[in-house]
C-alpha cells in the first residue's frame, strides 16, 4: 500500500525496529544451534510488521499480552535486548530471572504480561486487565495479540462476548499467520472470514495487510484512538506469514516450498526499504548505519546473556508465593 | 442465629464496604441474588459494577479476575460448584498460580475465587464432588475450606489480604448450618488447622463438610469411652502439618476424613506426612474414610452409601484403636 500520509522519519524508525527483530532472531537461531538456547522456540521472521505496528500506537502505561512468539513484541514494546537473550539462556539477569525462556517473556516495567504459551490463555487475562482500568477510570489499552489458532479456543469467544458486553478497552490483534503449528486454517475452521467471528460479537473488526508495517502501524493507531475513546473493544485480523518453521522442531511437511517463497517477496521489510530508498529518506551508507548498530546491540545482549549467572538452586521454589505485599 | 450463608454473606458485605477496589463477579450473583442465595441483595447495595453478572464462561471470567487483579482490583470471583470449575481449569492452574514464578516475582495475583464443593444434596454426578485435593495439588495457589460459621465469616478478609490467588471452598452441605456468630466476628487467619474438639485416645482428621460428621463420631465414640480429637484442616494448601504432628503425638493413632475420592486423595496426602513424620509415633496405621470411587450418584440411599458417614468414622476409629 501507498503510506497514505509520508513521514520519512517514523519510517526509518519502524524500519529499524523490524530489523532489530530480524536480527536478533536470526542470532537467536545460531544460538539455537549452538545449543546456547534451548526449549521451544518460536521465531516471529516475517511477522515484524505486526508487533512493530500496533507496539508504536500503545503509550507506556497502556498492557500488552502477547503470545509464546513473543520476542518480537518484546523488543517492539522496549524490552531490553540484553535481558531478553539472558532469559533464553536460563540465566538470573534474564527478564523472568530465567524461570520463563523464550515463551514466557514478562516485564512489569512496560506492563508485558507475558510471553502465554496457552494458545487462547492469554485473552480472559487481557479482559481482566482492561477491566480493572475501566472499574477505576482510567483511559488505557490492553493490547492482546494471538494466533488465527487461537479463535478455535473458547476462550476466543468467551472474551469476545465479554469484552463487548462490558465494552471494555482492548485491543485484539489477531496474527493470521495462516497456519496453527501445522494445521492450515482451511483444515480447522469451518468459517475462515476472522473478522466475520469478531463481528458476530458486535465486536468492531478489520481485516489489515500484516506485512506492510506503515498500514498495521494506522489501523492500530486508529483502533487505539477508537478504544481509548471509549467506544470498547476492536479485532484486528493482521494478515501475515513466518517465513520459518512453527518451532525449532518443525520438518515443515504441511505447506509448499512455494508458498513459503511467494509469502517472502511481501517480505514486510525490504519492502518499506524499497520505498525509503525511493522517496530519498535512505540510501546504502544509511541503511549500512542502522545495521551496525543493530550488530552492535545483538552482540552486547549475547555477550551480557554469556556473562550472565545461574540462579543458585537454593531459589528454585523462590517466587512460588509472593515475597512481599504487591 | 446465623447461617453459614449469611456469615459468608456478611463477609462480602464487610469486604465490599472496606475496600472498593473489591468487586464480585460470576454466574448469577446479581440479579438473581446467587445460585445458593449467597449474594442476595447485594446488588441493590452496591450496585452492577461491584455485584457484576457475567456470562456462562468460566474461563473468561476466571480468567478476567486474574487480569483484573494484575490491574490494581481485588476481585471476588464466585464458581457455582467445584464441576464448573473444571471449564476455568487452564486460568487457575496454567495462569493465576503460575503467573509469579513463571515472571520471576514481578506480578502477582491477589485473586479470591470462591466455589461450592460437595454432596450430600442428591445433585448427581456433575454438582456434587469435592475436588478440593486437585487444586491443593497445585504450587502457587492457597487453599482454604471454612467448615465454621466463624470461618465462613472471616477468611475471605483475610484471604483478599493475600498477594497471591486464594480458593475458598463453600460445603454446600453447610450453607443452611445455624449457629452462634459473634457479633463482634470478623477476620481469622487463613494459616493453622484447628483443635475442634481436645482428645486423648486417636485424632479424626477432617475439612469442610466432614467436619460435623467427624465432631458426631467424637460424640459417639465418647459413648463409647473413647476420647477422640478432632481437626478441621481449614486450609488445605499449605497444609498446617505441624498441628497434625503435634496432635497424633499425644494420640498415637489417626483416622483421615475426606469426601474426595481415596485414590490420590488429600487424604492420601495427610497419610504420607504422618507416616514420613510421625511413623515411630504412630500404634496404628493411619485409616482413611473417603468417599466411593464412583461418580456419585442422584438416588440418595445411593448418595449417602457413597460418602464418608459418621457410622463409617466411628468404625474406622473402631480399627485403629484395635490395631
Amino acid at each position: 500500500m501507498n503510506d497514505p500520509d509520508p513521514d520519512p522519519a517514523q519510517d526509518r524508525h519502524l524500519l529499524t525496529e523490524m530489523l532489530r527483530i530480524r536480527r536478533f532472531e536470526e542470532r537467536c537461531v545460531e544460538l539455537y544451534s549452538a545449543a546456547k538456547i534451548r526449549g521451544f522456540m518460536h521465531l516471529a521472521i516475517g511477522q515484524e510488521a505486526v508487533a512493530v505496528g500496533v507496539m508504536g500506537a500503545l503509550r507506556p502505561d497502556d498492557a500488552v499480552v502477547a503470545t509464546y512468539r513473543d520476542h518480537g513484541h518484546a523488543l517492539a514494546r522496549g524490552i531490553p535486548a540484553g535481558p531478553l537473550m539472558a532469559e533464553m539462556f536460563g540465566r538470573v539477569e534474564g527478564v523472568s530471572r530465567g524461570r520463563g525462556g523464550s515463551m514466557h517473556v514478562f516485564d512489569a516495567a512496560t506492563r508485558f504480561y507475558g510471553g502465554n504459551a496457552i494458545v487462547g490463555g492469554g485473552l480472559p487475562v487481557a479482559a481482566g486487565l482492561a477491566l480493572a482500568d475501566h472499574l477505576l477510570g482510567r483511559d488505557r489499552v490492553t493490547a492482546c495479540f494471538f494466533g488465527e489458532g487461537a479463535v478455535a479456543e473458547g476462550e476466543f469467544h468467551e472474551t469476545m462476548n465479554l469484552a463487548r458486553l462490558w465494552d471494555l478497552p482492548v485491543l485484539f490483534a489477531c496474527e493470521n499467520n495462516l497456519y496453527a503449528m501445522g494445521t492450515a486454517l482451511g483444515r480447522s475452521e469451518s468459517q475462515t472470514d476472522l473478522v466475520r467471528k469478531a463481528e458476530a460479537y458486535a465486536v468492531t473488526a478489520r481485516a489489515v495487510d500484516g506485512m506492510d508495517v506503515t498500514a498495521v502501524a494506522a489501523a492500530a493507531g486508529q483502533a487505539v484512538d477508537e478504544i481509548r475513546a471509549g467506544t470498547g473493544p476492536v479485532f484486528l485480523e493482521l494478515k501475515t506469514y513466518r517465513f520459518r518453521a512453527h518451532s525449532m522442531y518443525d520438518p515443515e511437511r504441511y505447506r509448499a516450498k512455494e508458498e513459503v517463497e511467494d509469502w517472502k517477496s511481501r517480505d514486510p521489510i525490504p519492502r518499506l526499504q524499497a520505498e525509503l530508498v525511493a522517496v530519498g529518506a535512505l540510501d546504502d551508507g544509511g541503511l549500512a548505519a542502522i545495521e551496525a548498530d543493530i550488530t552492535t546491540e545483538v552482540d552486547a545482549a549475547v555477550a551480557m546473556a554469556e556473562a550472565g549467572t545461574l540462579e543458585p538452586v537454593a531459589d528454585l521454589t523462590r517466587f512460588v508465593y509472593s515475597e512481599a505485599a504487591p | 442465629m446465623t447461617t453459614y450463608r449469611e456469615a459468608m454473606r456478611e463477609a462480602l458485605r464487610d469486604a465490599l464496604t472496606r475496600d472498593e477496589r473489591v468487586f464480585l463477579m460470576g454466574e448469577d450473583v446479581g440479579a438473581y441474588g446467587g445460585c445458593f442465595a449467597v449474594s442476595l441483595g447485594l446488588l441493590e447495595e452496591f450496585g452492577p459494577e461491584r455485584i457484576r453478572d457475567t456470562p456462562l464462561s468460566e474461563s473468561a471470567f476466571v480468567g478476567a479476575g486474574i487480569g483484573a487483579a494484575l490491574g490494581g482490583m481485588r476481585p471476588i470471583v464466585e464458581i457455582m460448584t467445584v464441576n464448573f470449575s473444571l471449564l476455568a481449569l487452564d486460568q487457575i492452574v496454567n495462569t493465576a498460580a503460575a503467573l509469579s514464578h513463571m515472571s520471576g516475582g514481578q506480578f502477582h495475583v491477589p485473586l479470591v475465587i470462591r466455589m461450592t464443593t460437595g454432596a450430600g444434596r442428591q445433585l448427581a454426578a456433575q454438582h456434587s464432588h469435592s475436588l478440593e485435593g486437585w487444586y491443593a495439588h497445585v504450587p502457587g495457589l492457597r487453599v482454604v475450606a471454612p467448615a465454621t460459621l466463624a470461618d465462613a465469616r472471616g477468611m475471605l478478609w483475610t484471604a483478599l489480604e493475600d498477594p497471591d490467588p486464594v480458593i475458598i471452598f463453600e460445603h454446600g452441605a453447610l450453607y443452611n448450618v445455624e449457629g452462634a456468630l459473634d457479633p463482634d466476628a470478623g477476620p481469622t487467619d487463613i494459616d493453622k488447622a484447628a483443635v475442634r474438639r481436645a482428645g486423648e485416645d486417636l485424632t479424626l482428621i477432617a475439612f469442610a463438610g466432614t467436619v460435623g460428621k467427624a465432631l458426631e463420631a467424637a460424640e459417639d465414640l465418647a459413648d463409647e469411652g473413647v476420647s477422640a480429637e478432632v481437626i478441621d484442616l481449614r486450609t488445605l494448601r499449605p497444609l498446617d502439618t505441624a498441628t497434625l504432628l503435634e496432635s497424633v503425638t499425644r494420640t498415637h493413632r489417626a483416622v483421615v476424613v475426606d469426601e474426595g475420592w481415596r485414590t490420590g486423595s488429600l487424604a492420601a496426602e495427610i497419610s504420607a506426612r504422618l507416616a514420613e513424620q510421625a511413623f515411630y509415633e504412630l500404634d496404628a496405621p493411619v485409616a482413611r474414610v473417603c468417599s466411593a470411587e464412583v461418580p456419585i450418584p442422584y438416588a440418595q440411599h445411593l448418595e449417602q452409601a457413597a460418602l464418608p458417614q459418621v457410622r463409617t468414622i466411628v468404625a474406622a476409629a473402631r480399627g485403629v484403636l484395635a490395631g
